[in-house]
């Protein structure tokens, strides 16, 4: 017989132990952190490695036929990010991992070639030389030119921290397999359209081969047929295999999305799927798009005759990762690029940290809007990363985000216009999302009629001539290759190789500019640092020490060129983690960024069409051939530089420069001195409508959010929006501003009094005739207004006429100028009036009139001898502090026997009493202590009510009046 | 205090012009402590008129007339119609059966009536065209008429068919009450200066057995020597009347006799050297009756900047204080736990409660204010004997609370109790003055009740 114990201890593992009572101290899935590896109680902050980089970037590479491993491009894109690290060597190691030797020619048993449809690969390695670990996403992309028609290329996150890696694979690698379809789409569009193009030259070259054979047929004696003819005949039969063979590549990618896939990350959007079955199985009918529009496009495009020679293997230019997708499925992937690029930046415990604090964000969302800035962003970002990512944004909602910046940032295609005229007209995003749709519809469309469509002629066609003719597929590639018929037409390579080198010095040209512009950047943000420098010196002259390391601090961080080692971890931190929101933020100047980018590309290719091979490039051409060591740097830096210069070439960057407002290049230099990859290209700021230069005045000065007076007081329409911040408060204004706390609480030692007075909700008014340092102090205070709104609208900073008293009731916090004049006097009268519910700070004699404070739960954020620094740091510090608050006010608001009677006999006034003892008790409060949390749980209680009464009832803020029974507050003047 | 933002003296003077009246944030007593500001009109708010235990209705001179929910600040209705400044408003609740219906009359400058329907905001009926502006209202409730008082006597009954009216004197009718002697209503008549020196008169509203109405003046009072302002009932038995010159006269309401007279002179007769000057000139305003209430027994006249208090049944004045606000006392309340709550021009609403002298030597001295009693026999009877007071019955009126809001004068309040107080002011707003305690309780509960729908959080 078994004893119960054995019994107990028999099924303890999997009955009793978790059925229905999960252990309370075992920390849930989403909050649990690896532990790091305690080995010799290492440091692990200490540099694992010694890496020639300063911070983790992505390289994107390519194993190029022609030359091999080559890097293209690194994100952020940024030469002093990577340092003095050899991209090329490290391209070599990345490549030469897995090196897609996919099959090429025909399969045995099957005539035709194949297209090997390769999933993407995913290993991470490391370079323990170079002291570099790499997260590397192997893909492969189509190109009709290359051999085997596949392009190896790979994209990998490059750390210096092997764990990093390890750790964040899963999130890497769903990252990195998005960026990866959303490139591999554009890639399929593309292809399937230079398919297109090459069988209506293909058609038409048979078509006129079978004149001619006609011609000679007849011409030559009846049924002897000339060597010449039987030439013809073999070329005509050759052309009718190449139509064939193109047409069952065609089919093949066309039929791409239906495959079954074996990579699950890979998963493709249910909606592509069924558009594309749908399309398989509907028979393509001409009558798609006939009539006159058809006609028109048939007159626009001539075919080309195609040669059937084959050019030499070098000779010809291949296509740059931007012509191999389509432009803006290009862009998107550089935007997811960045993205992940962001989201990955610090180190390890950084990313726990900020997991976790989402996670705990996620849990307590009633109290979120206290003191937490919105989660909204991340909270997307976090969904995305588990959602099957659609780069033709099926998915509902990913179109208005960052991560499908196809949508957003791209202007209209012209394509898109014959699309509309077969669906309905719809809004601008679905209009997108119908033209992708439409897409593979349109692959199957002009399969059937062969049409063309202009619009890429433009890109297209300069290619044609030169060397398409060369290699009409794989097939041909290789006879030619095998048959050593190389009778290349010379004038012609020689065309190509120009146009090749042209290209590539306008390339040059662009990235020459590039250079110049951010030489430029740089001088502005020395002149920028410098105004920061002596605004900083001047505050600190003011006042006194404290101010003066922190001025230098900033310095530090306006310089950022050599900071970025030591800063990085906690102002990257910073940085990353507003990154979406302040994306979000600027959303719309993120389109006119975008925009503009396009813009720019456009004109570059229209500049590269209009311009004529210069006799003096055609020179050149051999050197245009083999690629030199150098023209891997060119070469990776043109699919950047040129969309990112924008600029004409040969128009000269600097009258555009001046006709920029002069504010207009603060943000790019605030983002680029700190490091942040917000805007991936230097020269992005130079080309902005003056329209939009007052959103990046504001931004940018709100980017220093502490010093930004002086732009500040000059912006007309950031005066009246609240905090000055145009817009969200981000994290990062609000991290900016907990330096601006700092010193506050360090320089004024009744800070404890007027925080508590924001905090127990008694109005505070900053008076001051100097409005630069009245906004600089409310900004720094506005850390500590309880649910100051998303926008900042329970705070004023600047207010120059009298206040009532639904002022008092909208605000919290408000900055108020004082003047002499009677206006001013007025105000003074205001201002005693309702002495009574307000705090005031004068900042100018430094003195303070409020309740006193004898609590102690501030004590410690207020403390003007804190040992903190960093005013970063003091704003997690804070941020700790008042998350405790918003959670003890939560459970006061929450706890049903501190609000609800216990029996029927009992008065308000008996659970009134058990509330008060249950503050002084339980959390051992005190009576001010007691009035914050109470305050505190009230706006709980209202924006619970709010919220979830959908916003109907717009009940108004309340206005206490702290005659709290019991105390006795008289109120101190204190002087600073 | 406030020096420090001042930075000089001009604009101190207000503030501290009172010292001792000034009370800091600790007020014990006072609980309301938590304001909610009703916006909605765009002109001066003179009138607040309680429609029910949570509703009311607010006017003033926008011609607006707005409905309200005070547990909720919600404004519940917009009556609009009236093109000008709204003179009168008063309430008329008619009982039909078991159920009392509320409505709103309204009356304009534009020279019209206006009936509304308080639950849907119909306009149900009008009239038009009347020969001058209503300037008071008065519903009597038994006769199921009311009466419009301006340059004439109106009565209609509640479809708004005029009975009858006449024309009284030439001067308009400020102020109506209604006296228990059987259909007889009282009129107050507004001074001019040029005409006899004071006139009040009686009209007898009297029904003949037609169901017709008429209404002939019986008698004039003409015992007040400036234009009346006040004018009230007590109880059953006497009503009230005060003028500019701050006399205070209490009527027998069955025989129109004289019951107390009072003439409140506050400290000018005392003043020494100054006293020409002061007597030559005197601030007409200072004296100035402006309001008075009652509670059956005790009254409150609103004097000047000062309030006083006066017991009808020992015809005493029980409290008195001079200056209770900085500028004139508008409108003033008994609250039934001994207090008085009164609002100024000043824009402040105070509370004040009657304690008990504790301390004899109490500055106040007969001179403070000449007091004539007058039986009722002896009406008219000889020049007033100066009394001096006995100090063991009078009580001081301690300050134990305000309410700082309003930047204009505090037109005219009303109570809902528990629920709080509405306030109605010359800058256009209305606050709602409530129990932050009891408010917070009530929020809970109803986020309770809220989290029990949702289902938990």
């Amino acid at each position: 017989m078994i004893g119960a114990p054995d019994v107990v201890a028999f099924t303890k593992e999997d009955d009793f132990g978790e059925v229905g009572y999960p252990n309370p101290w075992v920390v849930p899935e989403e909050f649990s952190v690896p532990l790091f590896p305690s080995n010799n109680n290492a440091n692990p902050w200490a540099k694992t490695s010694y890496a020639k980089f300063t911070k983790d970037f992505i390289l994107i590479s390519e194993f190029s036929e022609q030359v091999g491993p080559q890097p293209l491009l690194t994100i952020p894109d940024d030469p002093k990010v990577f340092g003095t690290f050899d991209l090329n060597y490290f391209s070599l190691r990345i490549m030469s991992v897995d090196y897609q030797a996919s099959f090429v020619g025909h399969p045995t048993g099957s005539g035709y070639p194949r297209l090997s449809f390769v999933e993407d690969s995913r290993v991470v390695l490391g370079d323990s030389k170079e002291g570099a670990f790499a997260y590397v996403h192997h893909l492969t992309l189509y190109d009709l030119e290359a051999r085997g028609f596949v392009r190896p290329f790979c994209m990998a996150y490059v750390s210096a921290d092997e764990r990093k890696i390890m750790l964040q694979f899963q999130e890497l690698s769903l990252l990195f397999s998005r960026a990866s379809e959303c490139l591999k789409t554009g890639n399929r569009r593309a292809f399937a359209r230079e398919l297109q193009r090459k069988l209506r030259d293909l058609e038409y070259t048979r078509s006129v081969l079978q004149k001619e054979e006609g011609l000679q047929r007849e011409a030559g004696p009846q049924g002897c047929y000339s060597a010449r003819a039987v030439d013809k005949a073999n070329e005509l039969a050759a052309m009718e295999k190449s139509i064939y063979e193109h047409r069952d590549l065609l089919r093949q990618i066309t039929s791409y999305p239906l495959r079954p896939r074996r990579d699950p990350h890979a998963a493709h959007c249910q909606h592509c799927v069924t558009e594309s079955q749908r399309h398989r199985d509907a028979p393509p009918g001409p009558d798609r798009d006939t009539g006159e529009e058809a006609g028109q496009r048939r007159q626009s495009y001539t075919p080309q005759l195609i040669k059937g020679k084959s050019a030499k293997c070098f000779a010809k230019r291949l296509k740059n990762l931007t012509e191999l997708c389509e432009e803006r499925f290009y862009e998107a992937t550089v935007e997811l690029l960045n993205h992940t690029e962001r989201c990955f930046r610090g180190d390890l415990c950084y990313l726990y940290t900020r997991r976790l604090d989402r996670a705990l964000r996620r849990k307590q969302n009633i109290t979120n809007f206290l003191f937490e800035e919105e989660l909204g962003e991340e909270e997307e970002e976090v969904a995305v990363l588990g959602r099957i990512f659609c780069s033709l944004n099926h998915t509902v909602g990913t179109d208005s985000h960052i991560h499908t910046p196809s949508i957003v940032l791209c202007p209209e295609p012209p394509e898109s216009v014959e699309v509309l005229e077969v669906n309905p007209p719809c809004p601008d995003n679905s209009a997108q999302q119908s033209e992708a749709l439409t897409g593979e519809e349109r692959l199957e469309s002009s399969l059937s009629d062969l049409t063309m469509e202009t619009q890429d002629q433009e890109s297209s066609e300069e290619n044609k001539d030169s060397f398409s003719s060369d290699r009409s597929g794989g097939e041909e590639e290789e006879e030619g290759r095998e048959g050593g018929d190389q009778t290349p037409v010379f004038l012609l390579e020689a065309e190509e190789g120009g146009e090749g080198e042209t290209h590539r010095v306008c390339e040059r040209e662009g990235e020459a500019e590039g250079v110049f512009n951010r030489k430029r950047e740089g001088e502005a943000e020395g002149v920028f640092n410098g105004e920061r420098e002596g605004e900083a010196g001047v505050l600190g002259r003011e006042e006194g020490g404290a101010g003066r390391e922190e001025g230098g601090a900033e310095t530090e961080e306006g310089g950022a060129e050599t900071e970025e080692g030591g800063a990085e971890t906690e102002e990257g931190g910073a940085e990353t983690e507003e990154g979406g929101a302040e994306t979000e933020e600027g959303g719309a100047e993120t389109e006119e960024g975008g925009a503009e980018t396009e813009e720019g590309g456009a004109e570059t290719e229209e500049g590269d069409g209009q311009r004529v091979p210069d006799p003096e490039l055609l020179v050149q051409m051999d050197t245009a051939c083999c690629m030199s060591q150098e023209g891997f740097l060119y070469n990776s830096s043109p699919p950047d530089t040129l969309p990112a210069s924008g600029l004409q070439p040969g128009s000269l960057p600097l009258p555009l420069v001046v006709n920029q407002e002069p504010q207009a290049l603060l943000p790019v230099q605030g983002d680029y001195g700190l490091g942040s990859p917000h805007c991936p290209s230097p020269g992005a700021g130079l080309d902005l409508p003056v329209s939009s230069s007052g959103d990046t005045t504001s931004r940018g000065s709100d980017q220093d959010g502490w010093d930004c007076t002086m732009s500040a007081s000059t912006g007309s329409e950031r005066a009246g929006s609240p905090l000055g911040y145009g817009g969200l408060v981000t994290l990062r204004q609000k991290k900016r501003a907990g330096q601006g706390a700092l010193r506050f609480v360090r320089q004024y030692p009744f800070a404890l009094h007027a925080l508590w007075s924001l905090l127990s909700g008694r109005t505070l008014v900053v008076l001051g005739s100097e409005e630069g340092r009245v906004r600089r102090l409310v900004s720094a205070l506005a850390l500590y207004v309880p649910g100051p709104g998303r926008c900042g609208e329970r705070v004023q900073p600047w207010l120059s006429c009298p206040f009532s008293l639904t002022d008092l009731q909208r605000w919290k916090l408000i900055g108020l100028q004082r003047m002499a004049s009677p206006v001013g006097t007025s105000m003074l009268c205001s201002l005693s009036r309702y002495s009574r519910y307000i705090s005031v700070l004068d900042a100018d004699r430094k003195t303070l009139r409020c309740p006193g404070y004898r609590g102690t739960l501030l004590a410690n954020v207020a403390d003007h001898r804190t040992r903190l620094r960093r005013g970063s740091t003091y704003f997690l510090h804070l941020q700790n502090v008042l998350s405790r608050l918003a959670s003890r006010a939560f459970l006061l608001s929450f706890t049903h026997h501190l609000h609800l009677p216990i029996s029927h006999l009992e008065q308000r006034q008996e659970v009134e009493e058990r509330t008060r003892g249950f503050l002084r008790d339980q959390l051992r409060l005190g009576e001010d202590d007691c009035s914050i949390l109470m305050y505190l749980s009230q706006l709980i209680t209202q924006h619970y009510l709010d919220s979830t009464s959908g916003g109907a009832v717009t009940t108004q803020p309340h206005l206490e009046k702290d005659n709290t029974p019991g105390t006795t507050q008289q109120d101190l003047e204190l002087v600073a | 205090m406030l020096r420090w933002i001042l930075g000089g003296r001009e604009a101190q003077g207000s503030v501290e012009k009172n010292p001792v009246l000034f009370i800091g944030e600790e007020q014990p007593k006072n609980w309301f402590t938590e304001l909610q500001v009703l916006k909605g009109h765009f002109d001066i708010v003179r009138f607040l008129v309680q429609i029910d235990d949570f509703r009311f209705a607010s006017a003033g001179d926008d011609g607006l007339v707005l409905v309200w929910n005070v547990e909720t600040g919600e404004r519940l209705l917009e009556l609009r119609g009236h093109s000008q400044q709204i003179t009168a408003m008063t309430a008329y609740t008619h009982t039909s059966g078991e159920n009392t219906h509320t409505s709103l009359i309204t009356a304009s400058s534009d020279r019209t009536l206006s009936l509304w329907d308080p639950e849907t905001g119909n306009r149900v009926q009008t009239v038009s065209d009347l020969q001058s502006s209503v300037k008071c209202l008065l519903v009597l409730e038994r006769l199921c008429v009311w009466v419009s008082g301006g340059n004439e006597l109106c009565v209609w009954n509640r479809d708004f068919q005029l009975q009858c009216q006449s024309h009284l004197v030439s001067q308009g009718i400020s102020a109506t009450v209604e006296l228990p002697k059987n259909c007889i209503a009282a009129s107050c008549i507004l001074y001019e200066p040029l005409c006899c020196p004071c006139i009040s008169s009686e009209p007898r509203l009297t029904m003949s057995t037609g169901s017709r109405l008429s209404v002939a003046e019986v008698r004039r009072l003409s015992d007040h020597q400036d234009s009346i302002h006040a004018l009230i009932n007590i109880n059953d038995g006497l009503f009230a009347s005060g003028s500019h010159v701050g006399e205070l006269i209490l009527w027998d309401a069955v025989d129109w006799t004289i019951m107390a007279y009072e003439h409140i002179l506050w400290e000018e007769s005392q003043t020494d050297t100054q006293a020409e000057i002061r007597l030559a000139a005197p601030k007409p305003s200072e004296m100035s009756i402006q309001q008075l209430t009652s509670d059956g027994e005790l009254m409150v006249a609103a004097v000047g900047s000062g309030l006083y208090v006066y017991s009808v049944i020992t015809k005493s004045v029980v409290a008195y204080r001079k200056t209770a606000h900085d500028s004139n006392v508008l409108h003033t309340m008994l609250l039934p736990d001994g207090g008085l709550m009164s609002c100024s021009e000043d824009g402040s609403v105070r509370i004040w409660e009657m304690q008990d002298l504790l301390l004899p030597a109490e500055p106040a001295s007969a001179g403070f204010f000449g007091m004539w009693t007058f039986g009722r026999s002896n009406k008219q009877a000889g020049p007033p004997v100066k009394k001096v007071l006995e100090l063991p019955s009078l009580r001081t009126l301690e300050l134990t609370g305000d309410l700082i809001g309003h930047s204009g004068a505090v037109q005219m309040f009303v109570s809902f109790g528990e629920k709080g107080l509405v306030t109605c002011s010359t800058d256009h707003l209305l606050i709602a003055w409530k129990n932050r305690e009891r408010e917070s309780h009530l929020r809970s509960l109803a986020l309770f009740r809220k989290l029990e729908e949702n289902g938990g959080l």
